[in-house]
């Protein structure tokens, strides 16, 4: 069978496409979604200004998207820092609960005694290093014995998701609230330990977010201007050439690997500390924040500072989601909803790459 | 006599150059036509609008005398032209019937692997492209990898073949194998253009040859009755000569730079690729290693500059050892490299041309500090090499891959050079370059033998090493197998030892 259409890399990237293709998808998102609405009895742009009234609209709104945006910002550096360098981790899911293990550990034994300020810090710091070494694992592995980091970071996933549910559903963890017999759950951390909340322009702010905005400022600092950075860029390009620089290959895979789990690991420290308050196995595991990073992080072509703006987007969107649902508008809709815009989004991107071409028999045209 | 293609006032433009600037070609049916001319004078652009990867801004293509539009190698394709690019694009991990199917525009969802197999076995052995259909890609050589492609282009029924400088990546014995390819191509009818800026070659295999220059056709003539002197002045606008070059001082072989004290390596299977070598090379000689092609050549050059372990002995660099397997030292001790590889070894190819001349000296305290880098000292840095070493590129942020293969190796020779070191490994410098960058790099490796550097110039280009070197030395399997003075050294004998003959009274 012959396909009627073809893709084909372009050879030059014209780069008004940057904008326009964004633009474009967004349109053709809100053009296919209007079809789906009006066939199924809706006004699509009464939806479309719910959508953006209940997301973008107004501080309450944004103070929302925010929040959800949180995590995603920082699974979405997680990916981003890694993928800059060639190294597809998709572990950011296992090292974002690895971050929560650690963090809450910290939180239950030093929420009591320190101070608020040095409890926060303690947990972002025991976040970071269970993420960090959890994904080092991978990278050791890669940078000694050649295994592909997508398989193993992928099954560390599934590994770290049977480690929540033994510390909370299959053993007396310390991390298990003793009181839950019947309903296992976590164990509360202690008010002290609470991250907090920032009020600015009226917008509410999570702690987390600000650091993730650090994160993402230092990141784009370590990569552009640092000779880590540079190093990094040149194994990305060609690992010869860096073997050729003395550049040091295996160090900089295990560093950069736990770089990218310590910024999961900080973002489940962060879910922690700033809204959930104990280890909630079953919350993270619905949560697959992990994953969304990784298409945070594409789309926003795996620069630190869009990948935030596309998490807050991305974050919106689902509050939006959330409720719009109701007894006449299911949930199934608002599904299609958002995968129309994140596909016309993926589709935008194909499209900066390769332009599609009509199959046609010999191409002969008279001159 | 028929054509096959004809391509009239071909013009393309690319922002800032024109790179085919009214080409008129004639490609008759059944014949192997070279395209000749220098690095950028058009060649690839010219066999891009040919297979449809690029649109002409005018002039009109005909095949079979009928004008044609193609808006991609697709339509190309189905009209019968296939090429065969520079770079090759197969899948490593797939096996050689798996490539040739992949793509195909018909082909199922499962593939009749045995019935492939068959086809592919059957055009290898028509055309004497010897190539297992099973093996995995990765498994093969470059020169099989070629194969590969040409069967590719083949098994979809092209009847023009276009090759785009395809013995770059070949070793001599492996060209000639792809000459009798060629011919025994045009022998059943099918067409080749062959393109080409190395002359015996293209007095070799070609039937006519059209000469580009500057984006504009010079002048087709019968390969019969031209010879590689007009040829090359059709190509350069001017009379060339290469001549042993007259050093001023001469070598101070007294004062070693460089010692290698009894050194053997494995290669990348493991395999011991290196043997006991002993080699001395002194304060601004050149020694030249003699050798066919995978006889241990890319491991003594990894080996001295770092890339590589020892499995035993040592280096010394005046009088100091070099860590085994430590480039970051061999670099310290002033050792400078110029790869065979020079895209993706000597150079990070995407990477701009400040970012390349900074790739060894980054870490120096004068391009950063705090680990954090100087962009200004880096820019400035970049702005005067391009400068002193003649690098044409439209400024110092564009990548290098942009750049034409005279000024990548220019790129190279300015970093290497300008980090005034004490010893110079230069593998094939030479390779695939056109006439006048030739003779820079030459140049400057005399330049920089006068100014006291210890070369070691390894090639295959036995010409070049006799125009260069004081010294010769002769690789085979690993060992040196012969060594002499370079007033004395005779082709003959090179030739035989290079095979493998054993020489009566050999230097060691
Ligand atoms: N895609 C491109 N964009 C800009 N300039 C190009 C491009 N391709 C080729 N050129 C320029 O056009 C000229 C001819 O290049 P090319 O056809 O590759 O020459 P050749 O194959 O003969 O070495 C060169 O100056 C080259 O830099
Ligand atoms: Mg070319």
């Amino acid at each position: 069978m012959r396909s009627p259409i073809r893709f084909e890399r372009r050879l030059e990237q014209p780069k008004w496409l940057n904008w326009a293709i964004p633009v474009v998808s967004l349109i053709a998102a809100l053009v296919l979604g209007a079809i789906v609405l009006l066939a199924t009895g809706k006004n699509p742009l009464d939806v479309y200004g719910r959508i953006f009234e209940r997301g973008f609209a107004g501080t309450r709104a944004l103070s929302g998207s925010i929040k959800t945006a949180t995590p995603l910002a920082f699974t979405g550096l997680c990916a981003a820092i890694a993928f800059r360098m060639g190294l597809i981790n998709i572990g950011g899911e296992g090292q974002f609960y690895m971050g929560a293990v650690g963090a809450t550990w910290a939180g239950l034994a030093f929420g009591g005694d320190l101070p608020t300020g040095a409890v926060v810090i303690v947990m972002a710091l025991s976040g970071m290093v269970c993420g960090g070494l959890y994904a080092a694992i991978v990278g050791v592995l890669r940078a000694k014995f050649n295994t592909n980091e997508i398989i193993t970071s992928l099954m560390m996933n599934y590994l770290a998701a049977i480690f929540l549910n033994y510390l909370i559903y299959n053993s007396t963890s310390y991390w298990r609230d003793p009181e839950s017999r019947n309903f296992p759950a976590g164990k509360p951390i202690s008010d002290r330990a609470d991250w907090n909340f920032y009020e600015i322009g009226g917008i509410k702010i999570p702690l987390a977010f600000l650091i993730a905005i650090l994160a993402a400022a230092a990141i784009w600092v370590l990569y552009k201007r640092t000779r880590f950075g540079f190093e990094v860029g040149v194994i990305a390009d060609s690992p010869k050439a860096a073997r050729y620089a003395g550049i040091r290959t295996t160090s900089t895979i295990v560093i950069v690997l736990a770089l990218s789990g310590a910024l999961a690991g900080l973002g489940g420290a962060a879910d922690v500390g700033n809204f959930r308050g104990l280890l909630d196995s079953k919350g993270l595991q619905m949560s697959g924040y992990g994953y969304t990073g990784i298409v945070v992080a594409a789309l926003a072509r795996l620069n630190p500072i869009s990948t935030l703006v596309v998490a807050v987007l991305i974050g919106g969107l689902t509050n939006a989601g959330f409720a719009l649902q109701g007894p006449d508008f299911p949930s199934g809709l608002v599904g299609t909803l958002q995968g129309l815009i994140l596909f016309t989004a993926v589709a935008g991107e194909v499209l900066v790459k390769y332009r599609i071409r009509r199959n046609r028999r010999i191409a002969a045209v008279a001159a | 006599m028929k054509s096959a293609v004809r391509m009239t006032g071909i013009v393309k433009r690319f922002p800032g150059v024109v790179a085919n600037d009214g080409v008129d070609v004639d490609i008759r049916a059944g014949e192997v036509h070279a395209l000749l001319g220098e690095n950028g004078a058009g060649k690839s652009t010219l066999s891009n609008i040919l297979t449809g990867l690029y649109r002409p801004d005018d002039g009109t293509v005909e095949i079979d005398g009928h004008p044609m539009q193609f808006s991609s190698p697709r339509d190309a394709l189905e009209a019968g032209i296939g090429m065969v690019h520079q770079h090759f694009r197969l899948v490593s991990t797939f096996t050689v019937a798996e490539n040739v199917v992949l793509g195909e525009p018909d082909s199922p969802f499962m593939m009749d692997a045995a019935r492939v197999a068959q086809q592919v076995k059957e055009l290898s052995d028509r055309y004497g492209l010897a190539v297992d259909p099973s093996a995995r890609i990765w498994q093969l050589s470059v020169g099989e990898q070629q194969r590969v492609e040409i069967i590719k282009v083949l098994y979809r029924g092209a009847k023009v073949l276009i090759l785009d400088e395809p013995t770059a990546v070949l070793t001599p014995i492996e060209a000639d194998a792809l000459f009798k390819t060629l011919r025994a191509m045009v022998a059943e009818g099918r067409t080749v253009i062959f393109i080409s800026h190395k002359l015996d070659e293209v007095i070799k295999v070609s039937d006519r040859v059209t000469v580009l220059r500057g984006g504009k056709t010079v002048g087709t003539v019968e390969t019969a009755s031209t010879n590689t002197r007009e040829l090359a002045s059709l190509m350069v606008g001017r009379s060339v000569e290469f001549n042993r070059i007259v050093r001023s001082n001469p070598a101070d072989v007294a004062h070693t730079v460089l010692t290698l004290d009894g050194v053997s390596a494995r290669d990348d299977r493991g395999r011991e690729a290196l043997h006991d070598i002993s080699l001395m090379v002194g304060r601004g000689e050149i020694v030249g290693v003699a050798g066919v092609a995978g006889n241990g050549q890319r491991e003594l050059a990894e080996v001295i500059s770092g890339m590589r372990p020892l499995s035993t002995g040592r280096i010394d660099v005046a009088g100091e050892s070099v860590q085994s397997g430590r480039a970051r030292s061999a670099i310290a001790k002033g050792i400078a490299h110029i790869p065979e590889d020079r895209l993706h070894t000597g150079l990070a190819s995407s990477h701009s041309v400040e970012d390349n001349l900074a790739l060894k000296n980054y870490r120096s305290s004068s391009l950063s500090k705090f680990r954090v880098l100087r962009r200004k000292a880096i820019r400035a840095q970049a702005a005067d090499l391009v400068r002193s070493y003649d690098v044409k590129t439209p400024d110092t942020v564009t990548p290098v891959r942009l750049l034409s293969g005279g000024n990548v190796q220019k790129v190279l020779l300015a970093r290497e050079f300008s980090s005034l070191p004490k010893v110079l490994i230069a593998a094939s410098p030479t390779r695939g370059l056109d006439v006048g960058a030739i003779e820079t790099v030459r140049a400057r490796l005399v330049e920089a033998a006068e100014r006291g550097v210890g070369i070691l110039l390894i090639s295959e280009d036995l010409d070049e090493i006799m125009s260069l070197a004081d010294r010769i030395v002769v690789m085979y399997e690993g060992r040196l197998v012969d060594e002499v003075a370079a007033e004395a050294a005779d082709r003959e004998r090179l030739g035989l030892t290079m095979g493998g003959s054993t020489v009566s009274g050999g230097a060691r």
